[in-house]
């Protein structure tokens, strides 16, 4: 039983409260572990954080759940990764998997196309072709990323030339635009100003009763204001998980985790 | 008083760094001026021959007098037809080595072939076309027969553009497109493509003019020395620029100097002319991607 685990999520199958169950999941790099034996739920509609220094397998982990190993060469990945307890690997349309996921790089990528081509690329990849169906999921999602006031006159000004803190806003509205049930942010605020930040982070407390979402933060208090449940990831190790709140009050199993949280780690 | 003074070091970096720029400046002009007088010599020795007349006849009298219409129109067949045959093949080659291909033994051994390829002299090249394409395949000494050598030897210069230019597109691109649940083809078309095909014409570019004046692999495959008619269809032979040169300068007595310059000056303006085609759509196509 996984610290932090509650009543509603305790088993794999047929629990709607749980959006990911992961199983023993173990990531390595040609050999080099980069994640051993992780095992941890995320629950629907919650805001689950991962914090942790830098080499402590938060990105792969994120990069499992889609199934982006396969780009990354020996990359290998073991366990199970349960995504509405079904595991991705046995997912035949890994396409259709990933467009229900929507993921958050840490530096903006806006992409060399046009605002509007950036935000209208993954519904343009699922068929959707009509114009008037595809402003509306440009508009709404520009909106929902807090970006709508700012580029609504310049849909047509290439992506890549936005400012930094707005392309991470138009990735955010990117990755909604696939209407995604799960949204995998990494460390999205390295970038990004924070005014900015707060702003994004607004956005996410209101789309928690939409979707559910990971949120890798190298930002201990960034955790801490957004998220429900938080992991302390340590050199490929899940120290624990637990109710934020808990944890910054210093009820943990593991005293790793609150020297990290408090910030007297080392 | 000043805060800081210049330390003798100071000055060596200084005086280093102008002698180092004028050295690389030296080189390059060195470089341009090869093609400086080539270029003048070919302009004040072929110029004068150079009329509509020069252009859009038949050579005459032996090739001592006339034009050259036949070899510009063959050149012009031999090159369209090479390219027709290697863009795609060099293009969806370099697609798949660069972002299909796993990393294995196979991949390398594939690219060292191709290097390799590139390698091998035109006169093997020319000799493998006369034994496959004219003898084997049976096309005869033909434009097609001659295009394909042509193709053959100059496509690993279309694939190791192709392939550097796709290279050059950052990944991060690939990553954010394959996130949203694009496949392959999905990122190359809407991503990855768009953003190389600049660097994909460059290449082109090259073998235009490469293809353009190879005479070797041509002459043993399709080119005659002389023709008095047009190409109807790439199963004819043809004349060509390149072999004329070669023809007028080496191969026929008295022949009046100008016109033998002329020729290469026809032939240099003709690649001249192509590539400035290219490039300017490369320019405009290099005007529509930023990031």
């Amino acid at each position: 039983m996984v610290a932090g685990q509650g009543q509603r999520a305790t088993s794999v199958d047929g629990t709607e409260a749980l959006k990911l169950s992961i199983r023993n999941l173990t990531i390595g790099y040609g050999g080099v572990p980069a994640l051993r034996d992780v095992t941890l739920d995320v629950r629907r509609h919650e805001i689950f954080g991962i914090v942790g220094p830098a080499g402590s397998g938060k990105t792969s982990f994120l990069k499992a759940i889609g199934r982006m190993d396969e780009f990354t060469r020996a990359m290998s990945v073991e366990g199970q990764i349960l995504f509405d307890g079904k595991d991705v690997r046995e997912w035949r349309n890994v396409y259709a998997l990933r467009r229900r996921i929507g993921v958050v790089f840490p530096l903006p990528v806006g992409l060399p196309m046009t605002v509007y081509d950036n935000v209208a690329l993954s519904p343009r990849l699922s068929g959707i072709k009509k114009k008037a169906q595809l402003d509306e999921i440009v508009e709404r999602c520009l909106r929902r990323a807090a970006l709508w006031d700012e580029v609504k006159g310049r849909l047509d000004a290439l992506g890549s030339l936005l400012s930094g803190g707005q392309q991470q806003r138009l990735t955010i509205a990117r990755a909604l635009s696939q209407d995604p049930e799960l949204l995998l942010l990494d460390e999205f605020s390295i970038a990004v100003d924070p005014v900015t930040t707060m702003r994004i982070e607004d956005v996410l407390k209101e789309l928690k009763s939409e979707v559910t979402i990971v949120l890798v933060t190298n930002l201990v208090q960034q955790a801490r204001r957004l998220a429900d449940r938080t992991a302390f990831f340590l050199t490929g190790e899940c120290v624990e998980v637990g109710q934020t709140e808990a944890l910054f009050e210093g009820h943990v199993r593991d005293e790793r985790t609150s020297a990290y949280l408090e910030g007297r780690f080392g | 008083m000043t805060m800081f003074h210049a330390t003798a070091l100071n000055h060596r970096n200084r005086r280093v760094e102008w002698l180092v720029r004028v050295l690389f400046l030296l080189m390059t002009l060195l470089l341009v001026v090869p093609v400086v007088l080539i270029l003048a010599v070919l302009v004040i020795r072929g110029g004068p021959a150079l009329s509509f007349e020069f252009l859009f006849s038949e050579p005459l009298n032996n090739m001592t007098a006339g034009g050259i219409f036949p070899a510009l129109v063959g050149t012009i067949w031999l090159v369209g037809v090479a390219l027709l045959a290697s863009v795609p093949i060099g293009v969806a080659a370099a697609l798949y080595l660069s972002e299909y291909a796993p990393d294995n033994m196979l991949t390398r051994a594939i690219n060292l072939a191709i290097i390799n390829l590139a390698g091998v002299p035109s006169v093997v090249h020319a000799l493998f076309g006369l034994g496959a394409f004219v003898l084997f395949f049976q096309f005869g000494t033909s434009i097609l027969a001659a295009s394909l050598t042509l193709a053959i030897m100059t496509l690993p210069v279309v694939i190791v553009a192709t392939r550097e230019s796709l290279q050059a597109v950052p990944q991060a691109f690939r990553e954010a497109c394959w996130s949203q649940g694009a496949t392959r083809w999905q990122t190359i078309r809407r991503v990855v493509l768009p953003n190389a095909v600049s660097g994909i014409l460059t290449g082109i570019i090259l073998e235009v003019s490469r293809t353009a004046g190879e005479t070797v692999p041509i002459m043993f495959t399709g080119a005659a020395t002389f023709i008095p008619f047009l190409p109807q269809s790439v199963m004819d032979q043809t004349m060509a620029m390149s072999l004329h040169l070669f023809t007028v300068s080496t191969q026929v007595t008295n022949v009046p100097e100008s016109l033998q310059y002329g020729v290469a000056l026809v032939l240099i303006l003709l690649v001249l002319a192509m590539n400035a085609i290219s490039i300017s759509f490369r320019v405009y196509l290099r005007g529509k991607k930023k990031w």
